[in-house]
């Protein structure tokens, strides 16, 4: 018997100095300062106490699908043109459904042609279907469109993470958000610039190349007006920047070709740069070298054109084609600044964004709060505790030792596991600490009431309490399971804080099983063991 | 010490007491969210935007009440949270309408535009560093900027002005929550060379943006149904647990009690016209499993007396086992509605909400394990034997002991 609770104390022992060491690792030294620094090593805040930001980003998927179509329709286009059927008219009718194309005034007597070229060249991503009086339509396959929103929500995801990778905050997380459709969650601890944080995200940075077949026209009614009240498919306006086309020129509107000569994946490097006359701040970029070639080959044989540089929808720059392009450009005027230059040229180089992005939900937790509710939720733990323990003591005398032994086993264990797991601690988490303390307890009370039962009965010291704790057990099982399933539930269905309470409260309440029924049992039998047989236990 | 010896209570004969005491409760919750105070939800559902602002002294709410109407936000709602006065907080909140969808970050930045244009404090202070409201990026920039201590553009300055930075952040968010009383008392906190640039050019707006939390129209409906299917997907686990544990009509009972401790913990939160947010939700759900911790126990005790003693009617069984565990009931409630006290009264405003629920919910949730869920067996069983059937509650499967 005694050998056993040796063996039993020196495990629970173990126990104790692993967990010990899961909080707070090695630490440096053991001055105030290091013990806490090795402690926060260990242990995750989250947001809600290290203060920072969390968003959940809506990627606008139906952009991407509706670029994708964009260069269905022109390559349509092309191969019918190729293959000699004229006047056909590939159009997308409806702005809210960009996965349908329509095709319209197909001569009669090329139906077949037609009818091929699209079931060889088109089938395999559309649904292509003949309509009345020589028309068809492509819609977009479901498995086809599900797959390039999801590519555009992994781009998108890819983007964002470089881009916060540059801003140098540590330990971000961006993954995607499983409550939402085509969602982002995105977690920045310890970010307190908003605003500029926010443009970096949303900025879409789509640097593209496009032919101008018109304009510059000082608004857009004048535009519409000058193109005959009609724009070709294949076309669209946009306005310029201030100083896109000159010095003195004040944001026009331009007719531009609809696909671009180049894109955003086509950016190779960009790089803040001056330049060398005006020494007024820019942004050069270089193209990838098939973009290069593509570039060179379409500006070799348009010199004298006029092409744009176009950011974001924004015509930046437009210039007469004086000779052969490669691969290099700038983007300047427009009073850009250095800053922006700066962020620009990081935003180019992380790449486009696939679609834009809109913020669906933002909470951030400036950095004074989160240390008030660290150090109020430490006060509270502290206060709850001691009450509880002093309680223990107070009504079970000797056996109040022990409780308060295996309370605060189970705290150590609870923080030792949070520390191991790397799990997050939260506001609401250092609640579910408190919540099992005050739950943990529990077992402790359900046992030694059974015992004092037992001993009413007039059983013997013993024997009280190897029945207290066999009759006790069964229900302390049923009680835990009924909360694990409460926080369960809450962990799969709560987001950031609420899971950190859910993850403190399971681990908590796993532990007490260990604390509460095995530990605290061994500390009875230590106790039984060095009294004679029958001699009374102080409970 | 003991504090219930030998209880000997007729809890059963008291039904009719705590049948009007539930309905009382639940009826006033349901009629205050019914016609009275509805049920006041938190910005995580409603959608909208909360910006909760600090200042240095007790805040004047009608100033800012009139400084943000004439900013155009009109439906802003100014709330003092109750608390500590010292704390001199302040929560804007601008419905969803307020704020479009598009446009969701406008709210927020308007309503600091608003505070720092009303809180200037005169015209010296143009153009100066505002002390309670900047960045870290921003204050290590201004002091490179100014180098008050002459170390010219070099790394070394860079670090050095980091580390100044850091001083200053460390003493007003980690020490003074946010908000420097003067720039005086930053003496020692920082170099001398930099606390004289400070009282140059820079001064204390006496307000700091806590937190910001901004949720769109679609994302609150999404949380809100997702509450509710964690809710009821709860209280099903519970009953599935206890079916499969003890028998289905424990289950039925339990589960009721739960539902009656949920309604009249929601309704509290109606009757008091507190918003219910996440944190309540995961506080609710919590108290559904903590309920089925008091049901259980006496279900348990129910379950091995009727093995022990088969000839006892079940009334007489049931209030043996509510007074033989009413010990444990009382000692494990009153020691976690402790602990949750202490939470309510030391953890601060921001938890208020969820451990106000705890609080409320553990003293219904002990009440209803003996006035709800063990009445409701023996009403079961009588209703049985009112229609003839076997009038014997099983008892159970066997248990596994």
């Amino acid at each position: 018997m005694k050998t056993n609770i040796k063996t039993r104390l020196i495990g629970i022992i173990a126990v104790l100095v692993i967990f010990i060491f899961g909080i707070f690792g090695i630490p440096q030294g053991f001055s105030g300062a290091a013990v806490r620094q090795s402690l926060l090593n260990r242990i995750h805040l989250g947001l809600d106490l290290k203060g920072g930001m969390h968003l959940i980003l809506q990627v606008r998927v139906e952009e991407a699908i509706n670029a994708e179509t964009d260069t269905d329709v022109a390559g349509i286009q092309s191969d019918l043109q190729q293959n000699g059927v004229s006047g056909a008219m590939v159009t997308k009718p409806d702005p809210n459904r960009p996965d349908f194309i329509q095709i319209a005034g197909v001569p009669a007597d090329r139906t077949n042609d037609v009818r091929s070229l699209l079931e060889s060249r088109y089938s395999s991503r559309f649904d292509v279907a003949p309509g009345v009086g020589n028309t068809w339509t492509l819609t977009m396959k479901p498995t086809v469109e599900t797959e390039a929103k999801q590519r555009a929500l992994d781009q998108a995801i890819e983007v964002i993470t470089s881009r916060t990778n540059t801003l140098g905050v540590s330990e971000p997380i961006i993954e995607p958000y499983q409550l939402g459709s085509y969602q982002i969650l995105v977690e920045l601890p310890g970010v307190d610039d908003l605003g500029r944080v926010k443009d970096v995200i949303q900025s879409t940075a789509r640097l593209e190349a496009h032919e101008v077949t018109g304009g510059p026209w000082p608004d857009k009614q004048t535009a519409m007006q000058s193109v005959g009240g009609y724009l070709p498919p294949d076309s669209e306006l946009l306005q310029s920047v201030p100083g896109a086309a000159s010095e003195s020129s004040t944001g026009e509107w331009y007719e531009l070709k609809k696909i671009p000569i180049w894109g955003g994946t086509d950016i190779r490097d960009a790089q803040p740069g001056h330049n060398p006359n005006t020494n007024e701040p820019e942004v050069d970029f270089y193209l990838t070298s098939a973009a290069g070639d593509k570039f060179a080959q379409w500006t070799g044989a348009n010199i004298g054109k006029d092409m744009a540089i176009v950011l974001d929808n924004r015509v930046q720059e437009v210039a007469v084609i004086k000779g052969q392009i490669r691969d290099q450009g700038n983007i300047a005027g427009g009073g850009i600044t250095d800053q922006r230059v700066k962020d620009l040229s990081m935003l180019l180089r992380t790449g486009a964004l696939p679609a834009s992005i809109d913020f669906s939900q933002e909470t951030t937790v400036g950095p004074s709060l989160g240390a008030d509710s660290i150090h109020q939720g430490v006060v509270a733990s502290i206060v709850g505790m001691l009450t509880v323990m002093a309680f223990m003591l107070f009504y079970y005398r000797g056996a109040g030792i022990n409780a308060d032994l295996a309370l605060f086993l189970n705290l150590v264990i609870l923080l030792g596991f949070m520390g191991f797991t790397g799990a997050t601690l939260t506001l609401p988490g250092i609640a579910g600490v408190i919540l099992t303390i005050g739950m943990g307890v529990d077992s402790n009370v359900l046992i030694f009431e059974r015992i004092r039962e037992e001993l009413r009965a007039g059983k013997s010291p013993a024997a009280s309490v190897d029945q207290g704790f066999a009759h006790a057990w069964t229900t302390i099982v049923d009680t835990h399971v009924t909360t694990i399933v409460s926080a369960a539930i809450l962990f799969i269905f709560g987001t950031g804080p609420v899971k950190g309470f859910a993850v403190t409260l399971t681990f908590g309440l796993l532990a007490n099983l260990f604390t509460a029924v095995f530990v605290s049992r061994v500390i009875f039998d230590a106790n039984l063991s060095r009294k004679l047989h029958g001699e009374p236990i102080s409970i | 010490m003991e504090l219930f010896h030998d209880v000997n209570i007729d809890w059963l004969g008291k039904k009719w007491y705590f049948l009007g005491f539930s309905l009382i409760f639940s009826v006033a919750g349901l009629l205050s969210i019914l016609f009275w105070h509805g049920l006041p939800l938190d910005v995580d559902f409603r959608g909208g935007t909360v910006v909760r602002v600090k200042f240095a002294a007790q805040p004047d709410a009608d100033r800012i009440r009139s400084a943000i109407d004439k900013a155009g936000l009109r439906d802003a709602r100014i709330q003092q949270p109750y608390g500590p006065a010292a704390n001199n907080e302040v929560l804007i909140t601008l419905s969803r309408s307020a704020t479009s969808e598009a446009a969701i970050d406008q709210g927020r930045a308007a309503v600091v535009a608003t505070l720092a244009q009303n809180y200037t404090g005169g015209a010296q202070n143009q153009g100066k560093l505002d002390l309670d409201t900047v960045g870290r990026s921003a204050l290590t920039s201004w002091l490179q900027q100014d180098d008050p201590e002459h170390l010219g553009n070099t790394t070394d300055a860079e670090t050095r002005y980091q580390a100044q930075t850091n001083a200053v952040l460390h003493f007003r968010d980690d020490e003074h929550s946010g908000i420097i009383d003067s720039v005086d008392s930053l003496r020692g906190a920082v170099d001398p060379a930099v606390l004289t640039a400070f009282e140059q050019n820079a001064w204390l707006s006496g307000f700091s943006v806590r937190s910001v939390e901004i949720v769109g129209a679609q994302v609150g409906k999404v949380l809100q149904h997702q509450a509710e299917l964690a809710t009821l997907y709860s209280l099903a686990g519970m009953l599935v647990y206890l079916w499969f544990r003890f028998e289905l009509i424990y289950g039925v009972a339990a589960v009721v009690a739960c539902f009656h401790d949920t309604i009249i913990t929601v309704g509290a939160f109606s009757l008091s016209n507190q918003e219910i947010s996440l944190t309540v939700i995961a506080a609710i759900l919590t108290l559904i499993g903590y309920s089925m911790n008091d049901t259980i126990v006496v279900f348990d005790r129910i379950r091995e007396n009727l093995r022990l003693s088969r000839r006892e009617s079940l009334s007489v069984v049931v209030n043996r086992s509510i007074n033989q565990t009413l010990s444990r009931t009382v000692l494990t409630s009153g020691l976690t509605f402790l602990t949750v006290l202490s939470l309510f009264l030391f953890g601060g405003e921001v938890l208020r909400g969820f451990s106000f629920a705890l609080v409320v919910g553990i003293l219904i949730g002990t009440y209803s394990s003996i006035a709800v869920a063990a009445p409701m067996l023996v009403a079961y069983q009588d209703w049985r034997a009112s229609r003839g059937r076997a009038a014997t509650l099983p008892a159970a499967k066997k248990a596994r002991v």
